[in-house]
């Protein structure tokens, strides 16, 4: 089973490190937001008087930088269906279980290496997390953010035959969960509707975590933040893999 | 038709059908193939081969009917099932992304081949299909012929009992289809490997196949032996056999395949 998931890991790292223009792609998004927003709307969060705003702003990033990417490995499985690739894997004498959890690994340890990229980048404008010590922590975090949404990609790619949908995603489902967490602004004074929305939004208990860690403060809701994200990932993971188990080709 | 009989049955087909919709793309087809034989499955486009052979590797399930691999039902005993074989699919199925040698190991691993074995057959394969020198170059710079000479290697790396191919050795020269024939043959002989292939080349199905089936519009239109089925029809070659029994030209077919190959490999390249 090891050497199932090893190899299924290694191959989505393989494609990512290999495919130069996807992670120079994949960063040129977090820095269009860090450096727009951060110059651009700082100076009125500020005089709001909601405080320094990269500080609040650099975590939301990092969980824009997972979440995309995460998502993107996802629904790469569409890619695999229409190369062909997956039938390579499907017809395996190994549980599809096996081979689905490999590859969502590997596209989770992506999505969180890209978390961590974003992280030194946030460091360059003038982002400040008060220990650093907390990192590992921080690392957990991504990596349940990254699960989420690695298994959520699969689990949809799973159910679509090719790319046509891929756009509805990125609309319906990528762009309202991103706006939606509390990434970029605080929706504290948003009407209830939204807020409702962030309430039920995974990316938002995974933000307010980061923002957590980062400002050194640790109180109890982080630790119900993380079981929950936790339990939803795996609740995810399950569906993702039964879905993937019925796949014809 | 007597003869294999006595071998052991390891693909049993009886009343397959399946539907997409209503349109019916396998009526009702029944036959076995027995340890050891090669088997040509023969058919106009859209016949329904590619629909049966994956119902039989697992990858479809089926409408109607009752399929039994190596002894093992496709519908409940997958795993079982897909230990017995090994494919060469009619589409690519590589990561292009990946080096040839990567895609080898990739495969090994998922058949559990020990690691010495399995770099001993790697290379073996890899220079049977004349890619060792190429063996890490990257998959998307191949050309079409060398893509299908490493999806034959590949499928053959774990040494399955039964071998399905589907159109292997389309837009393959002469002597690459002879060198690979030559190493399937020799796995058939030594190994009792049970081959399974599709082709619109007649002279391939009639040179290697044993025993052919003909298929057209879902429904299996007849079976045998190359002679019987020439007696059957009353015609001198299977290429008048064919025409007879599908009313449809093998020439046209060939060049209709073709150009699908071509096709494919455009889109491919658009990427
Ligand atoms: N997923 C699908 N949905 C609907 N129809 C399908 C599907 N897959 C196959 N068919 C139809 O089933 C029929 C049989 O297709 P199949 O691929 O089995 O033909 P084939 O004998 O392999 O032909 P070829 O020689 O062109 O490869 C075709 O009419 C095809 O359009
Ligand atoms: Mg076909």
């Amino acid at each position: 089973m090891w050497n199932v998931l090893y190899v299924m890991w290694v191959r989505q790292i393989k494609r990512y490190w290999r495919s130069k223009a996807r992670i120079i792609g994949s960063i040129g998004q977090p820095l269009l937001f860090l450096l727009a927003m951060g110059f651009g709307l700082g100076p009125v969060f500020e005089r709001a008087g909601k405080g320094n705003y990269i500080t609040f702003l650099a975590p939301g990033v990092m969980g824009q930088a997972i979440l995309f990417m995460a998502i993107f490995n996802g629904v790469e499985l569409i890619w695999d269906r229409q190369f062909g690739f997956l039938k390579e894997t499907l017809v395996a004498p190994v549980p599809r279980f096996q081979i689905v959890l490999g590859r969502v690994l590997g596209g989770a340890t992506i999505a969180t290496l890209q978390g961590l990229i974003v992280f030194v980048l946030t460091l360059f404008v003038g982002f400040k997390p008060q220990n650093l010590l907390l990192l590992p922590l921080a690392v957990v975090l991504m990596f349940l953010i990254a699960l989420f949404y690695t298994s959520l990609g699969t689990a949809i790619a799973s159910l679509m035959e090719d790319f046509h949908g891929f756009q509805l995603i990125m609309n319906f489902l990528v762009m309202p969960t991103f706006f939606l967490s509390g990434a970029l602004f605080p929706l504290e004074s948003a009407p209830s509707v939204l807020k409702s929305i962030s309430r039920v939004n995974p990316l938002t208990y995974g933000v307010d975590g980061l923002r957590e860690i980062f400002s050194g403060v640790i109180q109890i809701d982080l630790a119900n933040n993380t079981l929950l994200l936790t339990i939803c990932s795996l609740l995810l993971l399950m569906i993702c893999s039964y879905l993937f188990s019925k796949i014809e080709a | 038709m007597g003869e294999e009989n006595n071998l052991k049955k390891v693909i049993v087909i009886k009343n397959l059908t399946k539907k997409f919709n209503d349109f019916t793309a396998v009526d009702k087809i029944s036959f076995d193939v027995g340890e050891g034989e090669v088997f040509a499955f023969l058919g106009p486009n859209g016949a329904g081969k590619t629909t049966t052979i994956r119902i039989l590797t697992t990858l479809l399930r089926p409408t109607n009917g009752d399929v039994r691999i190596n002894g093992f039902d496709p519908l409940y005993q997958q795993d079982e099932v897909r230990e017995s074989f090994g494919i060469v699919f009619q589409d690519s199925s590589l990561d292009e992304e990946l080096t040839a040698k990567e895609n080898m190991d990739f495969h090994g691993v998922l058949y559990k081949i020990p690691n010495d074995i399995r770099e001993k057959r790697v290379q073996d394969l890899l220079e049977t299909v004349d890619l060792w020198d190429r063996k890490d170059a990257f998959v998307k710079t191949f050309s079409g012929g060398m893509r299908r000479r490493l999806e034959i290697a590949r499928a053959l790396l774990h040494h399955p009992k039964i071998f399905f191919m589907d159109e292997p050795t389309l837009g393959l020269d002469a002597q690459t289809r002879n060198k690979i024939w030559e190493r399937i043959l020799e796995l058939n002989h030594k190994y009792k490997t049970t081959i399974f292939f599709t082709t619109h080349y007649l002279e391939e199905a009639e040179k290697m196949a044993g025993r052919i089936a003909i298929i057209d519009k879902g429904r299996i239109v007849a079976l045998g032996s190359v002679d019987e089925l020439k007696n059957q029809t009353n015609t001198s070659t299977l290429e008048e056999a064919y025409l007879s029994l599908t009313g449809k030209d093998i020439r046209d077919e060939n060049l209709s395949s073709l150009e699908r190959m071509r096709m494919h490999l455009r889109n491919r390249r658009k990427r």
